[in-house]
């Protein structure tokens, strides 16, 4: 057994077993740091395929953005653990066998002699000074530059249906209003008082 | 060597097990939300397999758009959350009736 055989299988039982404990454990804050587990691992799994840009996306943008805003989500809601794990049992035998069913038929078709090791032997990769990052920018910027710019797009208005949807103005609450600021005069504000000159006093 | 299907089986399993992640959590909209961000991880790992065992960068470029995609999905999947923890205070799906559908 190869030294890359180990850590694939080692990386894929982690990420198998840490994404079964994120659809059965109790907690929902364990289901996100197991999930953060699911991710890095599986991070590791593109590594030995070669996809080192995604894989360093992965680890960068999942566990460190969405991640975290699944954390910071999950601990401002106040979650009826309970009441939410009520009809658990119920649903295990049913999902149990889709997920059977599911795994059983995809195993058949992935194991049919299509995708083995002689119709389809691994590539014996590239050298040392190979750059997976400056390849496929080259990719995007090129053959795939609509769609880079669609996907940009896409987060824009991520960023946007987000903000609107979260925003809220609380009455209670006393805001600046910067164009009032701006607009006032002096006239506004100061009032010029004529005042008679005082008498002075005479010795 | 490892076989392109070993990492198939591996995107299966990760599929199934986020299928059944589904099942088991119906009322957990946070776990719903998590579930589907593992059934997108399966997809991607079969795209980055088949991308390099055939060779063919353009798969890699797939995943880049489909986790921008995912990521977009999931701040919008958790404003809409709060702003239905904020509403009803909860985030049972089975709450969730006021369209009548």
């Amino acid at each position: 057994m190869t030294f890359l055989q180990i850590v694939f299988y080692v990386f894929s039982a982690i990420l198998v077993l840490s994404s079964i404990l994120v659809v059965t454990v109790r907690n929902p804050v364990r289901a996100a740091l197991f999930l953060v587990l699911a991710f890095f691992s599986a991070a590791c799994l593109w590594l030995t395929l070669e996809a080192e840009f995604l894989a360093i996306t992965l680890v960068l943008v999942y566990v460190g953005a969405v991640m975290v805003l699944f954390l910071f989500v999950i601990m401002m809601l106040d979650i009826d653990i309970a009441q939410m794990r009520a009809g658990f049992a119920n649903y295990l035998p049913l999902g149990l066998i889709v997920a059977i069913i599911m795994a059983g038929e995809l195993a058949l078709v992935m194991l049919s002699g299509e995708f083995g090791d002689a119709e389809l032997p691994r590539p014996s990769g590239h050298g040392a000074d190979y750059s997976n990052t400056a390849a496929l920018g080259k990719l995007v910027y090129t053959d795939y530059v609509y769609t880079f710019e669609l996907a940009a797009v896409i987060l824009l208005v991520a960023i946007i249906a987000a903000i609107s949807l979260t925003l809220r103005r609380r009455p209670e609450t006393r805001y600046q209003a910067p164009e009032e600021q701006v607009k006032v005069r002096k006239e506004d504000r100061i009032r010029i008082v004529k005042l008679p000159p005082r008498p002075e006093k005479r010795s | 060597m490892i076989p392109l299907s070993h990492y198939l089986i591996v995107g299966a399993l990760l599929f199934a097990i986020s299928v059944v992640g589904i099942f088991l959590n119906r009322k957990n909209l946070v776990i719903i939300l998590m579930a589907i961000e593992l059934l997108l991880l399966a997809a991607n790992m079969n795209f980055v397999a088949f991308s390099h065992y055939l060779g063919n960068l353009s798969g890699q470029v797939f995943v880049f758009f489909v986790l921008t995609v995912a990521a977009a999905e999931a701040a919008i999947g958790l404003a809409i959350l709060i702003v239905l923890f904020r509403t009803r205070r909860s985030i049972n799906v089975q709450d969730l009736d006021r369209l009548k559908g």
